[in-house]
């Protein structure tokens, strides 16, 4: 079923690493204009649906993301999110693959681990145990340049320019690659692996080395949603970036009925039309982007 | 001096790197979305004109340089320096033979040039896109023969070497493109 979401909310997505554009709403009875935000991804109200027992539902729309703008990246972009109940991470891998071939055509697929990939892309034999300096020397092996502002120790960012600058782009040639099991760490709101509490059952998709979507088989405690959420907000506070209000629908939800056994998958609409026309930049497949708003 | 923020960062903005002054030539955002985003930036350095590459994390700062482009006429040699003069405010300025060194066979003197100043000196010099030069020495031509059909070298009076027509004749002046280095019509 497709549903209709609201892009303005009162509530915004904690997400450390994401950045929702806020307006001013003049509202009857309120002396003050009141803080809205636009929805980064329509994810926290189509939980709510799930929670209210919706079933399978789709949303096709627009998105916003703060400060995104670079040849693969818009302020304003169409994404396509997903629930399909009863599915784990690999079901789900596998639609949201078979759903890049309806557009892309009968491409491979590859499903990989995070770790694996490691191994197979960068030479780094087990990843959840080696060092900055292991990830540093990697990145000289393979003559990324200088980075600047990143200290020596700092393990979990050298990772990931790992993962940015030498995985990435050998991600998805000529196939479409899954890449699952990412670092607890990085659950945002997928469940923690039973089998590997290191790992969390997310996943994301890639072709042409560029990410066309990103999914979770979900978590369903509100309980520990809202330890996520905090957990979030302490390191918003820790870097000196702005709060947001916590979406207490959502937790409320997920507390009076948990959240049905599910997968969810975010696939960026532009982009896979991006690839599909082989295009430089996402804005040559958009009728209007920023720049041209 | 005041810092640049990597949100500021943009092409042609310019900044300092280990001293010296540099020009962003291509800044792309890397937000994984999950994570730290970053700038991939490409700059040239100023002086040396080489194009280097370094990853910034977001939110990083750098020193901005006092770098400004100005128009300045081209007035002579003294063969250590190249003298520049402003004509409007009649301020000179000298450039050193490493700030002109790949553009010198192009300078023509009274030529307007595009001068490149860091705190007020002349780091690099770009002269206009078309010169119109004499050509000083190349092998005599066949009449008759027609831009297109192969060509010959001449030097022109700044020293410059350029493939020219085999009709073009000592003593004739030429239009190049100061860019490419390449002949581009005879001048009338």
């Amino acid at each position: 079923m497709e549903v209709d979401t609201p892009m303005l909310s009162q509530y915004a997505t904690p997400d450390r690493h994401l950045d929702s554009l806020k307006t001013a709403v003049r509202l009857p009875g309120q002396a003050t204009m009141q803080t809205y935000y636009l929805h980064t991804s329509p994810e926290y109200p189509m939980k709510r649906l799930l929670c209210a027992g919706s079933g399978d539902i789709f949303y096709l729309g627009k998105v916003f993301r703060n400060g995104d703008l670079s040849p693969r990246h818009q302020v304003e972009f169409t994404m396509l999110e997903w629930y399909r109940l009863g599915f784990n991470m690999v079901e789900m891998m596998q639609e949201a693959a078979h759903v890049i071939q309806v557009v892309l055509g009968d491409l491979p697929i590859e499903a990989i681990t995070y770790q694996q990939a490691f191994q197979k892309y960068a030479n780094l034999a087990n990843i959840h145990n080696a060092t900055a300096a292991d990830c540093r020397a990697c990145l000289r092996a393979f003559n990324i340049p200088e980075v600047v502002g990143v200290e020596a120790d700092d393990k979990a960012l050298w990772e990931q320019l790992v993962l940015t600058e030498v995985i990435e782009p050998q991600l998805g040639l000529e196939r479409i690659t899954c890449l699952s099991h990412y670092p607890a760490r990085d659950a945002a709101l997928a469940q923690i692996s039973t089998e590997n509490p290191q790992e969390a059952l997310r996943f994301e998709v890639f072709v042409q080395g560029m990410e066309l979507a990103n999914g979770y088989q979900e978590l369903q405690d509100g309980e520990i949603t809202h330890q996520r959420f905090q957990q979030s907000l302490q390191q918003r506070q820790a870097d000196g970036v702005e709060s947001v209000p916590l979406d207490e629908r959502l937790l409320a939800g997920l507390t009076e009925a948990s959240l049905p056994a599910c997968s969810g998958v975010a696939l960026g609409v532009d982009r896979l039309f991006h690839l599909a026309l082989g295009a430089n930049q996402l804005s040559e497949v958009m009728p209007f982007s920023i720049e041209n708003a | 001096m005041a810092s640049v923020s990597t949100s500021e960062f943009k092409n042609g903005l310019k900044f300092l790197m280990d001293g010296q002054p540099c020009s962003i030539v291509d800044n792309q955002i890397v937000q994984p979305g999950k994570g730290q985003a970053f700038n991939r930036v490409k700059f040239r350095n100023l002086i040396t004109g080489r194009v280097l590459e370094k990853t910034f994390k977001s939110g990083e700062k750098v020193e901005a340089a006092d770098v400004m482009d100005t128009d300045l006429q081209y007035l002579y040699t003294d063969g250590e320096f190249w003298h520049f003069m402003d004509p409007a405010s009649f301020d000179q300025y000298q450039a050193s033979e490493a700030a002109v060194a790949d553009v010198q066979k192009w300078l023509i003197e009274q030529d307007m040039c595009t001068v490149t100043l860091w705190n007020g000196d002349p780091i690099s010099v770009a002269p206009p896109k078309q010169v119109v030069l004499e050509v000083t020495e190349t092998d005599p031509g066949l009449k008759g023969d027609t831009a297109g059909t192969g060509g010959k070298p001449a030097t022109l009076s700044t020293g410059a070497v350029v493939q020219v027509p085999l009709f073009i004749q000592i003593g004739e002046k030429v239009i190049c493109n100061t860019q490419t280095g390449e002949y581009i019509s005879r001048a009338k």
